[in-house]
């Protein structure tokens, strides 16, 4: 495969880079770099200075090598020499520019010297450096870009230059925002309260009896947090696979009616925000809650606390993370090919022989993917536990008290977090030992005139008898909720009134306009805005690093694969705290804006996406990407034009996870937000604390409907995937898409 | 060429960096623990009286500790206002805090000078709130039984499985106490009680103030709680009622504290004096929270808990506020308490 020698490319980078550094304000700036106060002063006010102007005008001579690395780069792009020679180069020269980036960016801070031994060293050293700003952040860009281009010179990733780019960005992304946090915070396991290193802090941590005891088993006394996590983080996993497969067959290959309402209904609790669940039970099974009264009432059975511990968080788990199994099942059992089931049929197999040799094997990739996000999402799950775990520890509780409780001991934390992480990297690793490196692959170029074969009967009962009681379920959680916005006070006295919508959103029409007088516009118009930038780029980084797992074979993969996981099994108060510890300082001084919170969003919730993506990916047969490549499509264009259309249903499942995840979470934002951004579930947390449960439920019911018509526009605007299958005996499965 | 040049440069966006952080002269940056409504008071009467602008981030006393810690090394608050006295102790301690004498010091409640006094001048006492038992009414007379009146009580098999409190690990509350009942009858008694009490109590919750929903909710009879979060429960409309032990009990300070490195040193220091008077202090109460103002002159509402109706012990905060000594009582507790078998 010959390629154009992109030698325009690199003369843009380098030139996009000496732009930067030479018309753009190093070091951020108090308003915003769109405010453009900072243009008289790009050569006198060091505060605004271009790059450039710094070097010459203030004195910071540490950045003077970076002029020559840009310079020399332009002339890479103007020398005539053979491919691999120029790609060394700029690797080379992009190599030394980012090395120098960095290292000044990490040790010349607010206050000098970052470290003392640097003073020591060196001595002091005149100047200090504030955030970067978008002069140096071009810069960098270009450098990536730069490094990009010499990698693909070099013949990496088969030559192509958008692989090159698409890697280099995914990989200095994930690095910047969520290996870098969060293995900051975990190496303080090694530090003592004080901060001093002391590694043997760490096996002291991780070996105390409340981690590791298994006096539950041999009678008396508490399991440890561990346990308690693992078995309930398995059961989870194994549940929400079950219920979320019940709820793939029923609405793919069975002709049920009411599949709209099921798909509403299965979406419904990954759109509520946190807390909600917890509390609807409480007033449905709860001490004094309704089915407990009633049995009281009926036949004398004293109300009981089961609800509390091991079983309410396993109910509510559950609850909250089906659907999110659901999303990630819908796609494979779609894909899974009518054709290779037919055959078995001819081959006279019966339907439940065809679904238990052909059907079921070929959906084991998303099998355990679904059990891997239920598990993980189980383990990192803080908001069900603390409302409904009471005595039952875990450790996702466990390290919130770490941090905000009364021993503040980000140590202890870190270990706990460690150990958290531990989890989840043998759950990852026994997922892949389980789906193998076979191939899945079943959606091909091939037409493929299959029609679905109905599910054997037994095995639609079992899905009918497993999803539909848990339909009902829903509902009956979801009426009570939603009543508890119209009366007075929720669970107590049901008198109807709609005080807490007026207190929440109530309009008045002033002189100059309409006027937001309620008390939760401020933060809602801020959480729509934020998901709504968040959501998107989510799903694009989702994907694309999807896609470079499956399709690109590359050294380090599984280190890369690992790392998009890292951030979604940390707990969100670790990864708040993270963030807070790495992005309140300079180089990358960005807490207290909106840039921090859209950050935490999306880093948070791409994980998802690259699950879906993966899953729908390893269906989608190679000999499409190389029907492509055959046909001179270029890898971009492959992915544009064959691949996207195909993971329409992954696409949708990150777009919709990224918009609601950004929507309903707290505790990673909890140290994020600011007077300026406020976001609802910050709101809505505090409502609650104060018991004003009224209005926390008004206002969750208003976020329902938001994401509701967030997630109908999403599907509208990505459409379906059409298979070219037959369609199924009416009615057709795939216009049954609509709705969820 | 293009698009792939435009999936790297869709990063750029992300990177760019524009920290808002206000620096202008005139504001300031208020940490606020106390409940929403109070907060939000807080800042508008200051805003008015002073022409300063307030911007406020409302967070629980231990999330804001925390916070400070994260933001040492480059602080952005300016002073913390409000939220349990261990944790602003906890922050002086580990010197996240600024020493600041104000001049309405003389002002105050004597418990509030000495809480001052004993941080050494970098925290002081805003408000105080009573321990004792939440109580849920209607519970308490369907199973027609006397509701607590005193520590003792809570030993009754009456109770048994009836009571809820917090787990010391993560509540300051639930070490409040212990600390108190410690005080009030010595270490070793303390915890024989507390081992007693263990047949009684169902919960140990992670959060301090989730006895208090419990009552309020019908899910426990009984808490051991502050106080005027059970007045709060009862205004919301649910039957709760509260106690304070006739052997006698110990309190929290919410407290007032200057961030190291504010950056609007002076506004802090304003804001700081301000919130010890009575014009400041009258807030609370209007903003429906029932705690004790530390300033004599501060009027009391009718509703909030009468404090010479309560038999106070002589809390150490200077002892019992020391990490050393948490550490090791609550260790104490972990092996004594926390292990047993339910």
């Amino acid at each position: 495969m010959t390629r154009r020698t992109p030698t325009r490319a690199v003369a843009a980078w380098a030139l996009s880079g000496l732009a930067g550094f030479l018309l753009l304000p190093w070091y951020a700036q108090q308003e915003g770099v769109l405010a453009f106060d900072w243009l008289p002063g790009l050569w006198s006010q060091v505060d605004s200075a271009s790059g450039l102007a710094l070097i010459v005008a203030h004195g910071r001579w540490w950045l003077t090598p970076l002029l020559p690395v840009l310079l020399a780069g332009l002339a890479v792009a103007f020398i005539r020499s053979d491919r691999r020679q120029r790609g060394t180069w700029l690797m080379l020269l992009a190599g030394l520019g980012l090395a120098i980036f960095w290292l000044q960016a990490l040790s010349i801070g607010l206050r000098g010297w970052n470290a003392d031994w640097l003073t020591a060293t060196f001595g002091e050293i005149g100047g200090k450096q504030v955030g970067i700003g978008m002069g140096a952040t071009v810069v960098m860009v270009s450098l990536l870009g730069l490094l990009s281009l010499g990698l693909a010179q070099r013949g990496a990733f088969g030559g192509d230059a958008f692989v090159a780019g698409a890697m280099v960005a995914v990989v200095a992304s994930i690095v910047l925002f969520t290996a870098w946090p969060v293995l900051r915070i975990l190496l303080q396991a090694f530090n003592s309260t004080d901060g001093v290193f002391a590694p043997a802090l760490l096996i002291e941590r991780l070996t105390t009896a409340k981690i590791w005891s298994l006096r539950c088993l041999v009678g008396g006394g508490r399991c440890g947090v561990l346990w308690n996590t693992l078995f309930l983080a398995l059961c989870c996993g194994a549940g929400t696979t079950v219920l979320g497969l019940a709820f793939a067959l029923i609405v793919t290959r069975t002709g049920f009616r009411m599949k709209k309402t099921l798909r509403v209904l299965t979406v419904l609790p990954i759109i509520t925000p946190p807390f909600v669940i917890g509390l609807g039970l409480i007033l449905v099974f709860g001490r004094a809650g309704i089915v407990n009264q009633a049995l009281d009432a009926w036949f004398g059975i004293a109300p009981t606390r089961w609800i509390y511990g091991f079983h309410g968080v396993f109910l509510s788990q559950l609850f909250a993370f089906t659907p999110v199994a659901f999303l990630v099942l819908i796609g494979v059992v779609e894909g899974v090919s009518p054709t290779l089931e037919e055959a078995s049929q001819t081959l006279r197999a019966n339907r439940w022989d065809t679904f238990r040799t052909v059907s079921l094997p070929l959906m084991k990739p998303g099998l355990a993917n679904a059990f891997l996000v239920g598990f993980i999402e189980s383990i990192a799950d803080f908001g069900n536990p603390i409302v409904l775990g009471g005595d039952y520890g875990v450790l996702s509780t466990e390290i919130y008290f770490a941090v905000v409780g009364a021993q503040l001991d980000y140590g202890r934390a870190a270990a706990l977090a460690l150990l958290l992480l531990a989890c989840a990297l043998g759950a990852f690793f026994l997922q892949r030992r389980i789906v193998g490196t076979r191939s899945y692959a079943t959606i091909s170029g091939k037409g493929d005139a299959g029609l679905p074969v109905p599910m054997p009967d037994g095995l639609r009962r079992l899905a009918q008898g497993i999803a539909l009681p848990w339909a009902g379920f829903t509902i009956l959680l979801y009426g009570f909720v939603l009543v508890g916005g119209f009366v007075k006070i929720w669970g107590r006295d049901y008198t109807p009134t709609l005080q807490h919508y007026a207190k929440a959103f109530s309009i008045e029409s002033g002189p100059g306009g309409l006027i937001w007088t309620g008390a939760a516009w401020g933060s809602f118009w801020t959480t729509v805005k934020l998901a709504a930038i968040a959501a998107p780029l989510t799903a694009l980084l989702g994907l694309i690093a999807a896609w470079l797992l499956v399709r690109q074979r590359f050294v380090g993969r599984s280190a890369l694969e690992f790392a998009t996981m890292l951030s979604f099994a940390v707990p969100g108060t670790v990864i708040g705290v993270a963030y807070v510890f790495t992005f309140n300082v300079p180089p990358l001084e960005i807490t207290g804006t909106a840039l921090i919170l859209v950050l935490c969003f999306v880093f948070r919730n791409m994980p998802v996406g690259v699950r879906a993506g993966m899953a729908a990916m390893s269906q989608i047969d190679r000999s499409l990407d190389e029907a492509s490549a055959t046909l001179r499509g270029r890898a971009w264009q492959t992915l544009a034009h064959v691949v996207l259309p195909l993971m329409r249903p992954a696409m949708v499942a990150a777009l919709v996870y990224g918009f609601v995840r950004a929507v309903t979470t707290v505790s990673a934002v909890v140290f994020l937000v600011t007077a300026e951004y406020e976001l609802s579930t910050t709101f809505i947390v505090l409502r609650v604390i104060n018991g004003d449960y009224g209005l926390a439920i008004a206002y969750s019911c208003a976020l329902i409907l938001l994401m509701l018509v967030a997630i109908l526009l999403i599907q509208l605007l990505v459409g379906q995937r059409r298979l070219g299958r037959r369609a199924a005996p009416a009615p057709a499965p795939l216009a049954a898409r609509a709705g969820a | 060429m293009r698009i792939w040049q435009a999936a790297i440069l869709a990063l750029a966006p992300i990177v760019v960096a524009t920290p808002s952080a206000v620096q202008a002269q005139g504001s300031l940056n208020v940490y606020c623990s106390v409940q929403a409504e109070w907060c939000t008071l807080v800042a508008n009467e200051f805003q008015k009286a002073t022409g300063i602008k307030v911007s406020i981030t409302q967070k629980g006393s231990g999330e804001t500790i925390a916070q400070l810690k994260a933001e040492a090394a480059n602080p952005k608050g300016d002073i913390w206002f409000g939220g349990t006295g261990d944790p602003h102790l906890q922050a002086a301690e580990e010197n996240l805090t600024e020493v600041y004498k104000s001049p309405n010091l003389a002002m105050l409640h004597p418990w509030a000078q000495k809480q001052a006094a004993d941080s050494g001048f970098r925290t002081t006492g805003i408000y105080a709130g009573a321990l004792g038992f939440g109580i849920n009414t209607e519970l308490i007379a369907k199973k027609k039984i006397a509701p607590p009146a005193c520590w003792a009580d809570l030993l009754k098999p009456d109770f048994k499985g009836e009571i809820q409190v917090a787990n010391p690990n993560s509540s300051g509350t639930a070490y409040v106490a212990i600390a108190t009942l410690v005080q009030l009858m010595g270490e070793d008694k303390a915890f024989d009680f507390l081992k007693k009490m263990h047949a009684n109590v169902n919960a140990y919750t992670r959060s301090g103030t989730a006895p208090m929903k419990a009552v309020a909710r019908g899910e426990t009879t009984v808490s051991i709680s502050f106080i005027h979060d059970g007045v709060t429960e009862a205004l919301a409309g649910f039957p709760v009622k509260t106690a304070t032990p006739c052997e006698g009990t110990g309190y929290e300070i919410g407290s007032i504290s200057l961030i190291k490195g504010a950056r609007n040193l002076e506004n802090a220091k304003k804001f700081y004096d301000w919130a010890l008077t009575p014009a400041a202090q009258k807030l609370e109460a209007q903003a429906k929270q029932f705690q004790v103002p530390s300033n004599k002159e501060t009027p009391l509402p009718p509703e909030a808990p009468k404090f010479a109706d309560i038999k106070f012990i002589d809390y150490d905060f200077a002892k019992y506020g020391k990490a050393t000594e948490r550490k090791r009582l609550i260790a104490r507790w972990d092996s004594e308490i926390g292990a047993l078998p339910k």
